[in-house]
This record gives C-alpha cells, sequence and structure tokens, in this order.
C-alpha cells in the first residue's frame, strides 16, 4: 500500500513529462545538459592530467593528443611532497581550519540559541545584525585587520586567521542554526525546564542532538569556507613555513622563469581532494546548508 | 543562630537561581562569544577602515588625519576610475550570465532525470574546489604558449596562431569574466534548483490543460513563483562577484595594463604591495556605497515585481 502510494507520488513529481518525446528531450535536455556539465568539469579534468604528465609531454605536445596522458608520472607530485614545503602548507591549513570551524561553531550554537530560544530584549535585532555582518566581504576589512593584526602580535602566525577567519564563519553559522533551532518543538523545552533542567542542559541534552544535521551542514560548510579563504591569508601570513595551501601555492610554486605547470596543477590537485573527498560523503548536509541559508 | 548564615546562603543561592533564568541575562552570557569576536574583529575593523582612508598611514609608520584628502586624489586618478568601470563590467556582465545559465541548468536539472542526485552533486564541484587553486587551472588553460583551448581550435582548423587571452586588455577581461561565471554557476544552480522543487507540479499540469506553452508556463508560473529566491541569490551573487580578488589576483594581478584591476585588487596593491594603506583603505571603502547600491538594487528591483504580478506587497 505504501510502495503504490510512493509510486504515485513519484509519477506526480514527474507531472506530464511523459507527453514529451525522447527526441525532443535530446535536443532540448540532455545535450544542453552535457555541454554544461562538460564545461563545469573540465578545468578538473585538465588540472589532474596535466599533474599526471611528463614536462616533454607538457610542453611539446604538437603530434600528440593534448587530451591525454601518454607517459604518466607521479614526479611532479614526488618534488612537491618531499622537495617544497607543501605537506607543512597542508598542516598549517588542517589546523587553521578545524580550529577557526570548531571556534565559530561553539559560538554559532550559543548565538543561535539565545536568539531563536531564550528570545531576549532585542534578539530579533541582534539576528538581523548578524545576518547583515554575513554580507561584509573580507575584500574591505582585510585592510584595517591587517594593521590590528600587526598591533595584536598576531602578524604571520596561525593566530591571526583562525581568530578573524570566524567573522565570515559565524554568521553564516548562526544564520543555518536559527533555522535548525526553530523546527524543534517547543514542549521538549519545557517538560526539561519543568524537571529542573537548567538551560545549559537544555541545550547539551536536548537541542543538540536534535540538531546534529545541522551542526554537519554548518560544520561542513565552515570547513569548506576556510579551507577556500584567501585573501586573509594572503595579507596576514609573511613566511612561508605559515602560510596555507591556496597562498602556497600562489606565491610559492609559481617559479616566473621556468613555468611549473606539472608542478602547480599537482598542487592544486592535492589541495582540492580533502575538500572534495568531505563533500562526497555529505553532498546532502552541503546542498541543505547552502540553500537553507538562502530559503530563510 | 545558625538560621542567619544559611538564610544568607539560601537568599544567594536563589538570587544566582533568579539571575541564571532571566532570559535577557542568560541570552547576554550566551551571546558573549559570538558577539566578541565579531565585534572585535568585524564591526570595530570597518569603523577602522573607513577612518584610515581619513589618514595617510604608511606600512610601519603611523598616519595623521589628512581629511577627504585620499579621495580627492583619487577621484583624479584615471587607473582607480578604469577599476570601478571594470568592477562594474564584470560584476554586471558575469552576474547576468550566471543568472542566465544559472537557471537554465536548474531548470534542465529539475526535470526526471537519470542520476540527478549524482549530475547536482558534481555539478557543485567548482564552488566547493578552493577558487585559487581552479582559478590556477583556468592560468593554465588560458596559457598563452600551450593553452588546450588554442590547442583544440588549431587542431580543428580554426585558427593558425595561439590566443593570447590575458595578455591583451579586452580578452584578458572576457577571459576572467568566463573564470568567474564558471565558477558561479552551481551556487546559482543549485539554490534555484531548491526553489523550483518547491513549486507543485500540478500547477503545470493546469497549465497544460489550459493550452500554455513552455514559454508562458516559464513566464506566468516559475518566475512569479521563484522571484523571492531569485532576489536573494543574485543579490549574494552580485556581492560576491562585485568583491571578488581571487580570481583576478591569481590569473591577472590587475594587468595587462590594469585593464582587469578591480577595486578589490587595486585597494590590495596599493595598501600591502605599495605600503599606501590609506590609499588602500580610501579604495576599500568607496566600494561600501557600490556594494550597498548593488544590494538594493537586486534585492528591491526584484522584490517589487512580486506586487507587479499581483503578489502581496510586502
Amino acid at each position: 500500500m505504501i510502495k503504490r502510494l510512493r509510486g504515485g507520488e513519484k509519477q506526480h513529481r514527474e507531472g506530464m513529462a511523459y507527453l514529451e518525446s525522447l527526441p525532443r528531450n535530446v535536443v532540448t535536455v540532455y545535450i544542453p545538459l552535457a555541454i554544461i556539465v562538460f564545461i563545469l568539469l573540465f578545468p578538473f579534468y585538465w588540472m589532474g592530467i596535466t599533474s599526471f604528465k611528463t614536462n616533454e609531454e607538457l610542453y611539446g605536445y604538437r603530434g600528440l593528443s593534448a587530451l591525454w596522458i601518454h607517459n604518466p608520472t607521479l614526479e611532479h607530485i614526488r618534488h612537491l611532497l618531499f622537495e617544497t614545503e607543501y605537506p607543512r602548507w597542508l598542516w598549517n591549513t588542517m589546523f587553521v581550519t578545524v580550529t577557526s570551524t570548531f571556534l565559530s561553531i561553539f559560538c554559532a550554537v550559543c548565538a543561535a540559541y539565545a536568539i531563536e530560544r531564550l528570545r531576549y530584549k532585542g534578539s530579533r535585532t541582534v539576528g538581523m545584525l548578524i545576518f547583515l555582518a554575513y554580507l561584509v566581504p573580507p575584500s574591505i576589512l582585510f585592510i584595517p585587520l591587517s594593521v590590528m593584526v600587526f598591533q595584536l602580535g598576531i602578524f604571520d602566525s596561525n593566530w591571526a586567521l583562525i581568530l578573524t577567519y570566524p567573522t565570515i564563519l559565524i554568521p553564516f553559522c548562526t544564520w543555518l542554526l536559527m533555522g535548525y533551532f526553530r523546527s524543534i518543538p517547543y514542549e521538549l523545552e519545557e517538560c526539561a525546564l519543568i524537571d529542573g533542567a537548567t538551560r545549559l542542559q537544555i541545550l547539551i541534552k536536548i537541542v543538540l542532538p536534535l540538531s546534529v544535521p545541522g551542526l554537519i551542514s554548518a560544520g561542513i560548510f565552515a570547513f569548506t569556507l576556510s579551507w577556500n579563504e584567501f585573501i586573509y591569508a594572503l595579507t596576514f601570513i609573511s613566511s612561508a613555513e605559515n602560510k596555507t595551501v591556496p597562498v602556497g601555492a600562489v606565491t610559492e610554486l609559481i617559479t616566473f622563469d621556468v613555468y611549473n605547470w606539472g608542478g602547480l596543477m599537482a598542487g592544486a590537485m592535492l589541495g582540492s581532494l580533502p575538500v572534495a573527498i568531505l563533500y562526497s560523503f555529505f553532498v546532502e548536509h552541503y546542498v541543505s546548508s547552502m540553500t537553507g541559508a538562502v530559503k530563510e | 543562630m545558625a538560621s542567619v548564615p544559611r538564610e544568607q546562603v539560601s537568599y544567594d543561592t536563589s538570587r544566582r537561581i533568579r539571575l541564571f533564568s532571566n532570559r535577557n541575562f542568560l541570552g547576554f552570557l550566551f551571546m558573549v562569544p559570538a558577539g566578541l569576536i565579531l565585534l572585535v574583529f568585524l564591526t570595530y575593523p570597518l569603523g577602522l577602515g573607513i577612518w584610515l582612508g581619513l589618514t595617510d598611514v604608511k606600512v610601519g609608520r603611523p598616519g595623521i588625519f589628512v581629511g577627504l584628502e585620499n579621495y580627492e586624489w583619487l577621484f583624479r586618478d584615471h587607473i582607480f576610475w578604469l577599476s570601478v568601470f571594470n568592477t562594474m563590467l564584470y560584476t554586471v556582465v558575469a552576474s547576468i550570465v550566471k543568472f542566465a545559465i544559472g537557471l537554465w541548468l536548474a531548470m534542465l536539472l529539475n526535470r526526471h532525470l537519470p542520476f540527478k542526485a549524482f549530475l547536482r552533486a558534481i555539478v557543485l564541484m567548482p564552488f566547493i574546489v578552493p577558487t585559487v587553486l581552479s582559478a590556477l587551472a583556468f592560468w593554465w588553460i588560458y596559457d598563452s604558449q600551450d593553452s588546450v583551448i588554442s590547442w583544440v581550435l588549431i587542431e580543428m582548423g580554426l585558427i593558425e596562431e595561439t590566443i593570447d587571452f590575458l595578455g591583451q586588455p579586452n580578452s584578458a577581461r572576457a577571459s576572467v569574466i568566463a573564470a568567474n561565471i564558471w565558477r558561479g554557476i552551481p551556487f546559482v544552480a543549485i539554490t534555484l534548483l531548491a526553489g523550483l522543487q518547491t513549486i507543485s507540479p500540478s500547477l503545470y499540469e493546469a497549465a497544460i490543460i489550459d493550452g500554455a506553452n513552455e514559454w508562458q508556463r516559464f513566464r506566468s508560473i516559475t518566475y512569479p513563483l521563484l522571484t523571492p529566491i531569485i532576489a536573494v541569490v543574485m543579490t549574494f551573487s552580485v556581492l560576491f562577484t562585485f568583491t571578488d580578488f581571487q580570481l583576478i589576483w591569481v590569473m591577472t594581478r590587475g594587468g595587462p595594463i590594469n585593464a582587469t584591476h578591480l577595486m578589490a585588487t587595486l585597494s590590495y596593491q596599493r595598501a600591502i604591495i605599495g605600503g599606501a594603506l590609506g590609499e588602500g583603505a580610501a579604495i576599500a571603502t568607496a566600494m561600501i556605497p557600490f556594494l550597498l547600491a548593488a544590494i538594493l538594487f537586486s534585492y528591491f528591483g526584484l522584490q517589487r515585481r512580486k506586487w507587479q504580478q499581483g503578489g502581496r506587497d510586502d
């Protein structure tokens, strides 16, 4: 019975698609879709095959097909991992990203709970202000922040990034978690309050376990945002061993006399892998966090 | 005798309990971590940036208040105006194309397709991979000697010589805009797809029965119902395109002859590389009015459509 209902629902969702013929669909749907998807994915393909090509093949491919690897080599990746500071940058990026993500989630959970559930005086206004904070772009903040970072004595250290990344992450995470907390019934909290639980206990034992999907979404999104961050890391970090992957790849791997495309693409590929892998495990959470924040 | 301190204790405890069950006090307490970080590292620098724009501070040298001197100087600086023009061009062209292709892709993905979830997942790839790293890939794709686009076109016999994508002002502009569009399509498409999925198919069925063609269905059902989400998505899209820094900095650093300098890259170059923090801050501050105008335009411009079409006026 349920199965049949589901079937009906599915048919309903498809609407009147059955009225469209296959040849028509090929021209209006499949071909445009294939072209767009090809364009969206081609740079990754090109990045990937470049990092396995030998230098001879990269610069003298007249006669050979450029779109395929003829003599695959791991030389670029070996060079990257053992003869540059790339592993160090990976570690820096990982450390900064994980720390600032956890810091932001902690702040965002407290703030979202207070705004959404404690409903203190002025909580609506604060909620709006936090949304506005999300609209402040890093490109107008990096100059004053660089002055501050210098005065605080954290210039060229991981802390400069760990403390500034949350300004990008907290507004987003708070906004997202507010939506999740709103969906938890008040009755649960009232019962717990009557049973003598404190607000902190309610938050930890009732609200947080019920909003695990929201926490994962916010966490994944914050992780990607801070992994991808560039302008703060470029401005606040000067020594090669403290750089993050995006900054290191752009400033240290580019040698202007000889263009080392193989090494550069290997660096770009390895730097993209962690977020790509994480993303592949949590696609649904990712999509829901992206669309959820916009829909609110 | 012992009852006095006990009363004292219970008085203290009850006051503490009362305090901790006061939602205003608790709310304040819960807001402290987020509030502290946002006030110190977001609100304060926002004000500090505006102040720095009014001084002649340089790297390693405290500045003095110079009033609007930086702005007067910028007003006569043709490179600044060129960067304003580039930013406008970049934002307008990239946003319109991103919206058009994004909406098209969303509508394609909203159909009944095999491997729909998988397609949606891979479409988002350009959005999650670090922009700087994909910009490096684009830099290589646009290489003046060994560009794969040139290679394919030569193999097909369409051109004779390699194209110098990033070497000429106009082709450089077109190239960076294309890269930005590539980066932005997934966000627009996936969020609009989420909006499309909330539209009930029965509306389309009714329209088909009434004899509406595809364009009429789009014009009278999809577009009006999607308008609120379009407004939000385009506001974000315009905002992020306007303040873009990464793509330009990796691919052209503002060149050739400043043809791709955006306001953000120009302010970085003047402030951090050139050391003129005050002037850089003035350029960054000059972005704020443009930014507000762009946000208001895309937000209210699209919201207005709602009541024009007989929707609620809110």
